[in-house]
């Protein structure tokens, strides 16, 4: 299919060389999920003991929220991208070039998941050498990526969508930081749902980022609760096709604008 | 039937506290055309715009442009910055719609089927186009590759372009390494991997030295003689005047003459007065008597010169340096010359060339 040929011809072509070619932006790539899981790890370390948290090891608990956390810190800055590539012409040519939209959007979700996944896989690691355990064995640890990648995408897009209507750095940057951190605090992913006031738990049962922290730490968990996850990762699926549409259409929104 | 590229009664407005990126802001309120319907029928589309924007806060870019270029020609749209040429090269290559007008590439109607105008053209934007971090041989390759090219048709292809572009030998150093006329002729080999029959350039010489421009030039020269027609825009007189089949000169949205450099000389049916004088206050001065002569037809002031626009050089002489002399103004030197674009421009749009970067600059 023309799509993903296009889709692979940018992601192999262009957004992988960019990628090791830039060894300062894979070493702050892989530093940063390592401090907050250093961090947190002992900053809340003591939660853990508090009756009802529902986990021994707070590092246990912990692990899987930075891998999610992790997932949309990175993709929420992948619109930049495409500001930079107005400014530097880059985009003008794609658009200008017989290149479908969905692939240009499908070759950045692609560079993201894999990104996504070393991350997740590194963190894991870490945490496994910090003493967590994931009973749910390889099939748990698969899932709690693919929810990761999922939540990924689904931040991608709305990046890449925001990033193209505003084509404004600073916009995206105020954008980013003022989501990502709430919708990470509004969520389970470190610290249960069953300690913190009312209110958050309502807010966090709509948010997508709560579904990937649950969904990775059910999975982790080894509890056989394939179902809640099953529906989780449904839920994120549909946020991530709504999200990936809203990008590719947010090109032709652009060009309206030019 | 038709040329290579047909453009037909464009226009575009954009609302005036909001400038489209990328490009040079479109200038202030004087290109409003007064802010009245001018365009008939098509009013409510142009006028009100799509956005709500009141009429007199619209700012007019194109206000009915129209042109055709013959296929295998240079065409140069010669303009001041802000004179609408990255407008309507926008449109012409899909990145942009009209408000209104038709348009067509390569015989393919740009607004119906953008898709078929993308596989017949190539476009290169003011900005280079080109990724930084891949090498020349990359970017080559990626633009095969998104263009169906693979495996030893793209080596081939792309081999070739490094080749004929003389980039051989840093095809192989990251882009952003290039020097301007590098990276300039990267872009042009770039956007020619699928062999387009239409190539577009918006501004290509900007920010080239003199050497790196000529060679842009025999490249461009090359390849119509080879079969492509090539739209380029410029806002430097000598290269329209030089290398172009045909010029357009563009001026607030609209084309104001067109025709060779030599029929658009021709045209003006006179000479020029240049006078040197001894500061640009004393050309200032000098304008304003000058204009007062009967047989000067236009003035215009660049430094501590000004030029005069004369039906017969010879004959005007007398009164223009005796005008000058009655008002005690003292001249340096004075040549009598044959039109140059320069002189068209002014003609035509009704101020100097510079006089209009200036204006759109501030």
């Amino acid at each position: 299919m023309n799509v993903l040929r296009q889709a692979l011809v940018i992601f192999t072509g262009r957004y992988l060389r960019e990628l090791y070619r830039q060894p300062a932006v894979i070493f702050i790539a892989l530093l940063q999920p390592i401090i907050w899981l250093l961090l947190f790890g002992a900053l809340f370390k003591e939660v853990a003991k508090i009756p009802g948290f529902g986990t021994g090891s707070y590092i246990t608990y912990l692990t899987p929220g930075v891998v999610i956390m992790t997932a949309i810190f990175g993709s929420s800055w992948t619109g930049m991208s495409y500001i930079e590539d107005m400014q530097t012409g880059v985009l003008d040519r794609f658009l200008t070039a017989p290149v479908s939209r969905a692939a240009l959007t499908g070759a950045m979700l692609a560079y993201q998941a894999v990104t996504t996944i070393v991350q997740s896989a590194i963190i894991i690691a870490i945490g496994w050498g910090m003493g967590a355990t994931f009973p749910g064995g390889l099939a748990g640890v698969a899932a709690l990526v693919g929810v990761a990648v999922l939540i990924a995408f689904a931040m991608a897009g709305l990046s890449n969508a925001f990033g193209l209507l505003t084509r404004q750095r600073e916009a995206l940057i105020g954008a980013s930081t003022t989501l990502v951190l709430p919708l990470t605090f509004l969520s389970g992913a470190f610290l249960s749902l069953r300690l913190v006031p009312h209110w958050i738990a309502d807010v966090a049962r709509f948010n997508p980022v709560n579904w990937a922290a649950s969904a990775g730490r059910v999975a982790v968990a080894g509890n056989g609760a394939w179902g809640t996850i099953g529906s989780y990762a449904g839920f994120l699926a549909i946020a991530a096709l709504v999200t990936a549409i809203a990008a590719t259409r947010a090109f032709g929104t652009y060009q309206r604008a030019l | 039937m038709t040329g290579a590229v047909e453009a037909e009664d464009l226009r575009k407005s954009y609302n005036g506290g909001k400038a489209p990126h990328g490009g040079r802001s479109p200038h202030g309120g004087k290109a409003a055309n007064g802010g009245k319907a001018a365009n008939g029928g098509k009013a409510a589309n142009g006028a009100a715009g799509s956005d709500g924007v009141p009429a007199d806060r619209r700012v007019h870019a194109l206000d009915g442009l129209s042109f055709s270029v013959a296929a295998g020609s240079v065409y140069a749209l010669l303009g001041p910055n802000g004179a609408g040429k990255t407008t309507t090269v926008r449109i012409l290559t899909t990145l942009s719609r009209p408000d209104s007008g038709r348009a067509s590439v390569a015989g393919i109607d740009v607004l119906a089927q953008p898709g078929r105008v993308r596989s017949a053209i190539g476009a290169v934007s003011q900005h280079s186009g080109a990724v930084g971090l891949l090498t020349g041989a990359e970017n080559l390759a990626m633009q095969g590759g998104l263009h169906g090219l693979r495996g030893k048709e793209l080596r081939r292809r792309t081999s070739e372009l490094l080749d004929a572009f003389g980039l051989t030998e840093a095809a192989h150093r990251q882009a952003k390494t290039y020097s301007g006329g590098m990276r300039r002729r990267l872009d042009i080999a770039t956007v020619l991997v699928h062999r387009p029959t239409v190539l577009f350039l918006d501004e290509p010489t900007t920010g080239l030295d003199p050497e790196g421009r000529t060679d842009l030039w025999a490249v461009l020269t090359e390849l119509a003689a080879g079969g492509t027609t090539i739209l380029v825009t410029t806002h430097y007189l000598e290269e329209a005047d030089q290398y172009a089949d045909q010029i357009a000169i563009v001026d607030r949205g609209r084309i104001v003459a067109e025709g060779t450099s030599d029929e658009l000389k021709a045209g003006l049916h006179g000479d020029s007065v240049l006078l040197e004088l001894d500061s640009h206050d004393r050309a200032e001065q000098a304008e304003k008597i000058l204009i007062d002569i009967p047989q000067v037809a236009g003035a215009s002031v660049d430094g501590s010169s000004v030029r005069a626009r004369v039906a017969d050089g010879a004959h005007a002489l007398p009164a223009v340096i005796g005008g000058l002399e009655a008002s005690s103004v003292p001249v340096r030197s004075v040549t009598v010359a044959r039109p140059s674009l320069d002189d068209v421009y002014l003609h035509h749009a009704g101020r100097s060339f510079r006089q209009a970067e200036k204006v759109t600059v501030s």
